[in-house]
C-alpha cells in the first residue's frame, strides 16, 4: 500500500510537471485517474515483496547522490585524460567479479547503476553476491574493489541501522 | 546594481558550462572512435551521457532562471542519469551474451570464477 | 553561443555516426545510435532555447523516453536472437 502511495504521488507529481495546467479541474481529475491507474498497474508488476525496504532510504539517498556526483566528475576527468593523451595515460582494461553487500534488489540495482554511471567502470552482470565489472583501467578497477561505493550504497539502503 | 552584475556573471557561467559540455561530448565521441573494442567504447560513451549532458543542461538552466522550464530541464537530466546506466548495462550484457569478446582485458582478482 | 553549442552537438553526432557505420559488431552500432539519441535530446533542448520556444522541452522529454525504450527493445531482440539457437561453437565441441 505504501508502495502504491509513493508511486502514485511520484506519478502525479510528474504529470503536474509536464502538464502545466494546474487550474483546470477536469484535467486535474483526468491526471489523478491516469496516475492512479498507472500506479495500480505498477503495483501489480512489482511481484517481489517490498518489506525489506526501509523508508530511511529516502532520507539517505540524497546524501549518497551528492557523493556520487563528485565521483562521476572525477571518473569523467580520468576517462578524458585517457582519450586525449593515450600515451601518457594508457588504457588497461580489466574484467572481474566483485562482491556486493546489499540485501535488497533495489540496493543491488542502485549499486550496479552507480558502477555503470561512473565512466570507466561498467557492471555487466549482477548475481546474488557478486557483480561482474569491466573497467577501463586498473586504477578504476582498484578504486571500485576498495569497496567504498559498496559500503555507501549499503549504508543508504538503511536496513537495521 | 546586483542585476547588472548578475547578468554577465550568469552568461559567463553558462558559456563555460556549454563549452565544457560540448568539449566533453566531443571527447566521448573521439573515445568511441579511438578505443579498440566494444567494452572500452562503452566507457567513452559514458562521458557523453553523464557529465556532458549535465553541463549542457545546467547551462540552459542558468539561462532559464527559476521557472518551470528549469524544472523540466532538471527532469531531463534526472531521466538521462537514470536511463543511461540501464542502457549501458543492457548493452554490455547483450554484448557478452552475443559473444563479443573484450580485447586483451586482464582478469581482476575475482571473488568467484564465473 | 547557443548556436555554437548546437553545432558542437552536431559534430558529436557526426562522429558517433562514423562509429555506427564502422561497427564492427551490432552492439557497437547500437551504442553509437544510443549516443546519437542522447545528443538529440540535448540538441532539441538547445534548439528550443535558440528559437525562443521552450515548449520544445516537452519534445525533448518525449524523445528521451522513446530513445530509451527503443534501445532496450533492440537489445532484448539481439539477446533473444543470440540465445535462441543453441550456440554451436566448433572449438567447444
Amino acid at each position: 500500500m505504501l508502495y502504491f502511495l509513493l508511486l502514485f504521488a511520484a506519478l502525479f507529481g510528474f504529470w503536474l510537471l509536464l502538464s502545466g495546467y494546474w487550474a483546470n479541474p477536469l484535467l486535474l481529475l483526468l491526471g489523478l485517474a491516469s496516475s492512479a491507474l498507472a500506479a495500480w498497474i505498477g503495483t501489480r508488476l512489482e511481484q517481489s515483496d517490498t518489506r525489506g525496504y526501509s523508508l530511511r532510504m529516502l532520507l539517505r539517498l540524497p546524501g549518497y547522490w551528492v557523493w556520487l556526483v563528485g565521483e562521476i566528475v572525477k571518473a569523467n576527468l580520468d576517462v578524458v585524460r585517457r582519450v586525449w593523451r593515450p600515451h601518457t595515460y594508457p588504457i588497461s582494461p580489466v574484467i572481474g567479479h566483485l562482491p556486493l553487500s546489499q540485501k535488497t534488489r533495489l540496493g543491488k540495482t542502485i549499486y550496479a547503476n552507480s558502477i555503470t554511471l561512473t565512466p570507466g567502470t561498467v557492471a555487466i552482470e549482477v548475481s546474488d553476491d557478486a557483480v561482474m565489472v569491466h573497467a577501463l583501467s586498473e586504477s578504476a578497477y582498484a578504486d571500485l574493489a576498495a569497496g567504498d561505493m559498496d559500503r555507501r550504497v549499503t549504508w543508504a539502503e538503511g536496513r537495521s541501522g | 546594481m546586483t542585476e547588472a552584475l548578475l547578468e554577465p556573471a550568469l552568461d559567463l557561467a553558462s558559456l563555460l558550462l556549454l563549452s565544457g559540455g560540448v568539449f566533453l561530448g566531443i571527447t566521448g565521441a573521439v573515445g568511441v572512435l579511438r578505443f579498440p573494442d566494444f567494452f572500452t567504447r562503452l566507457h567513452a560513451a559514458g562521458v557523453t551521457d553523464t557529465l556532458s549532458a549535465g553541463m549542457i543542461l545546467a547551462a540552459l538552466m542558468l539561462q532559464a532562471g527559476l521557472s518551470l522550464i528549469s524544472v523540466k530541464l532538471a527532469f531531463i537530466l534526472l531521466f538521462l542519469l537514470y536511463t543511461s546506466p540501464v542502457a549501458s548495462h543492457a548493452l554490455a550484457r547483450a554484448a557478452v551474451h552475443a559473444g563479443v569478446k573484450p580485447v586483451d582485458a586482464k582478469p581482476g582478482e575475482s571473488s568467484s570464477p564465473s | 553561443m547557443l548556436a555554437a553549442a548546437a553545432v558542437g552537438i552536431l559534430v558529436v553526432m557526426a562522429l558517433a555516426l562514423v562509429r555506427a557505420f564502422r561497427g564492427p559488431s551490432i552492439c557497437d552500432r547500437i551504442l553509437a545510435v544510443n549516443m546519437i539519441g542522447t545528443k538529440t535530446v540535448l540538441l532539441i533542448a538547445v534548439y528550443g532555447f535558440l528559437s525562443g520556444r521552450p515548449d520544445f522541452l516537452d519534445i525533448a522529454i518525449t524523445y528521451a523516453l522513446i530513445n530509451f525504450v527503443g534501445v532496450i527493445a533492440a537489445l532484448k531482440f539481439i539477446e533473444r536472437i543470440a540465445a535462441s539457437p543453441p550456440p554451436t561453437r566448433p572449438e567447444e565441441l
